[in-house]
């Protein structure tokens, strides 16, 4: 049985609001939230000064690359990326080699993710192999625990497929998630398409990829009736088709990443593999559109797609280079810094909504009371950082922030009631 | 400089430089023994990942001719065949301790990447779609040649303008040099966006012909009509090619340019490319000796120029 925990002096907040208290932990569940704790003698006490104590952080998209790219990232070099972001779980993205689409590979990774820094769920394919043709077992994936479903990396193309993965998953009581993009329009590009694309003679993926198959599956979900998920939005145009489902009362959600509100295409001009990311970064105007989603609700979730390269992988020419970019060791700082809101809102961007949308409301993100889980993370939210790709845990370094300032920072991270980060260092 | 990656890098005023160095390299190169000794003891390394044997030969003359060594680093003759990455390839490339490295590749931006992992001077001899400077600078150099100067020009550039970084620089190199430029070209074959490109844009070629002072055409692939940019290449040279007809509408003294290789027929009638106004010749011959300048310009300690 682990030891008692007592996280003094910082101020709890969570989807309730916020007030100053200590926060008595005690095997694995919160027993005392009070203004001044009478610990047990043998407790540790973790200094919360300063900090908010906060549900720790629900990534609903992560790509942890094991089984297959292992020298890209495993779960458990993943996970201690997440606990030093301030999450306790997240959900790993099954464009893994092999794919996650059999309830053999579900148990694979469940069980690495048993031993790891945070609580390791799994999506799983909506098709055979993401390949788009033919529906995976999503039963039987199901009955393993498996909540989200997605073809991620790849959009499921074929709308009469679609139909049909919806209407079968809303027997299951489970959520599809799609990567959103038309591939005949995307077809060999590599960039924003724009004046950047046009400036850097590199080929464009135009907005219209991503809001076509939004349109589409906005259709579905409301012919079919079953919830549908909205991975890393990323234009305008599709952001107002998801608000104006919202408000058709459709059963719709979204998630947007740090990297759509902080970069903009522009960045590709130094030709640097590094900004390169699916979708792609856009302009300023869809930047400024998904912070103002963001901020009224029309996106749910703050998702991190965090997509771990090798180097070699992103020194490769801009239109040979894989996309992708690291994103759970500064996901939390970039809300902090980059949204125009109060933490709280961030948080419940970061942690209690994405928590429900992935069935994970009863043990993650829930409030800090006497009964629930202690999962929990401390930040200061004004301690200044800088981003070095050498320090990251991930065992890879394409992140796009090298050098950057960032204010924001966990402190500690506690996971079923153990600390796996101390004073911004992880444990195991 | 340190580099020539971009027709921007060097402004209108290093593209003036140039042009007036490329003066002397012209005499020098007309002469019975066309070498200088200016970069004697450098080293001028061309590594191609795209096969282009006129590009290459003429870097590689013009180095001769400053008396710099010179290497050959091409796709078909080297471990870049067998999956070496363009990283190591220019590690092992720069122990061995060259001072230039002129870089073709067939995506956009390599050279970018090669001039952050090396010390030696990159020069972009094109990247995908995106520039081909050294190309630009040639043609306003002879472009100049004809006329003294760029300014006030009005420039019509015919063709695939979207898949051309021929296309690219040489907006950059005339604009900045202060000529008005129209592309001409259907929809499908301009990029996605011209915002920020000191342009304008015509899909009438009789319309612009008649007015024009320089016609630049562009090499058109075959392969775009299967990509659904074009019905047909035969529907583009009714619309966009310089056919013998057409070439009734320029003026006494229009200029007629192409970067080559042409395809005659299909972009260029065969009897136009020989008329007096095509420089086409002009530009190839242009091309060592502004490419000298370049080498000279980055390489060089302004040392001398005699020989
Ligand atoms: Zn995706």
């Amino acid at each position: 049985m682990a030891a008692d925990i007592v996280l003094r002096g910082g101020a709890v907040v969570d989807a309730t609001g916020g007030r100053r208290a200590d926060v008595l932990v005690h095997d694995g569940v919160v027993t005392a939230v009070d203004g001044d704790l009478e610990a047990p003698a043998s407790a540790l006490v973790l200094d919360a000064g300063g900090c908010v104590v906060a549900p720790g952080l629900v990534d609903l998209h992560a790509h942890l690359r094991q089984p297959g790219r292992e020298e890209a990232e495993t779960v458990e070099s993943g996970s201690r990326a997440a606990a030093l972001g301030g999450y306790t779980a997240l959900v790993a993205m099954p464009n893994t080699d092999p794919p996650i689409d059999s309830a053999a590979v579900v148990r694979e990774v469940l069980e690495l993710g048993a031993g790891a820094c945070c609580d390791v769920r799994v999506a799983g394919a909506i098709t055979k192999g993401r390949r788009g043709e033919e529906l995976a077992p999503m039963g039987e994936m199901a009955a393993l625990g498996v909540r989200i479903f997605t073809d991620d990396g790849n959009g499921v193309q074929d709308a009469r497929l679609m139909r049909r993965a919806f209407e079968y998953s809303s027997a299951l009581g489970v959520l599809l998630a799609q990567h959103c993009e038309d591939d005949e329009l995307a077809e060999g590009g590599h960039m924003h398409e724009g004046e950047w694309s046009s400036r850097l003679g590199i080929p464009g993926i135009p907005v219209e990829a991503e809001a076509m198959m939004v349109a589409r599956d906005v259709a579905l979900a409301e012919l079919t009736g079953a919830p549908v998920h909205f991975l890393h939005l990323s234009t305008a145009m599709a952001i107002a088709m998801v608000r104006a489902a919202k408000a058709a009362d459709l059963p719709v959600t979204a998630e947007a990443t740090p990297h759509h509100f902080t970069l903009t295409d522009e960045a590709v001009a130094s030709y640097d593999p590094l900004f390169k990311v699916n979708p792609p970064l856009r302009p300023r105007a869809d930047i400024d559109a998904v912070k103002a989603a963001l901020a009224d609700g029309t996106i749910d979730a703050i998702a991190t797609d965090h997509a771990p390269h090798p180097q070699e992988a992103k020194e490769l020419p801009f239109d040979q280079a894989p996309p992708g970019m690291l994103g759970l060791e500064t996901a939390l700082a970039l809300a902090i810094d980059e949204l125009d809101l109060p933490l709280e809102r961030v948080l419940a961007l970061l942690s209690w909504q994405p928590a429900h949308i992935a069935g994970l409301a009863g043990q993650h993100g829930g409030p800090i009371a006497e009964g629930a889980a202690a999962n929990l993370c401390v930040i200061d939210a004004d301690a200044r950082w800088v981003v070095e790709p050498e320090r990251l845990a991930s065992r890879s370094r394409n992140t796009p922030y090298a050098g950057r300032k960032l204010t924001g920072k966990v402190r500690h991270t506690v996971l079923r009631g153990e600390p796996v980060v101390v004073d911004g260092e992880a444990q195991r | 400089m340190r580099h020539l990656l971009s027709v921007a890098d060097l402004g209108p005023d290093g593209i003036e430089e140039v042009l007036r160095l490329t003066d002397n390299f012209v005499e020098v190169s007309a002469r019975a023994i066309p070498r200088v000794p200016a970069l004697r003891g450098k080293t001028v390394v061309s590594l191609f990942y795209e096969d282009s044997t006129r590009t290459r030969l003429s870097f590689e003359t013009a180095a001769k001719r400053l008396n710099a060594d010179t290497m050959n680093f091409s796709v078909s003759s080297s471990s870049v065949n067998k999956g070496e990455s363009v990283r190591d390839t220019v590690t092992t490339i720069a122990a061995m301790g060259v001072d230039a490295i002129v870089v073709r590749h067939s995506s956009a931006g390599v050279p970018w990447q090669v001039a952050r992992w090396t010390d030696a001077a990159v020069l972009n001899a094109g990247d995908g779609w995106h520039e081909h400077p050294t190309q630009a600078l040639l043609d306003c150099y002879t472009i100049r040649e004809r006329r003294g100067s760029l300014a006030g020009l009005r420039v019509a550039i015919v063709g695939d303008v979207k898949h051309s970084r021929v296309a690219r620089s040489n907006v950059l190199a005339f604009s900045l040099l202060g000529a008005d430029v129209t592309l001409v070209a259907p929809p499908t074959l301009l990029p996605p966006s011209l915002a920020g490109w000191p342009v304008a844009v015509s899909h009438d070629l009789d319309d612009v012909l008649p007015k024009a002072d320089v016609v630049y055409l562009l090499r058109m692939q075959r392969e775009r009509q299967t990509e659904a940019l074009l019905p047909s290449l035969r529907e583009y040279t009714a619309l966009y090619g310089l056919t013998r007809d057409r070439a009734k509408l320029l003026g006494d003294d229009t200029i007629v340019m192409h970067p080559g290789p042409m395809n005659r027929g299909v972009e260029i009638a065969a009897e136009v490319a020989d008329l007096p106004g095509a420089v086409i010749t002009r530009q190839v011959a242009n091309g060592v000796a502004v490419r000298m300048a370049v080498l000279f310009l980055i390489l060089g300690s302004g040392g001398d120029l005699g020989g």
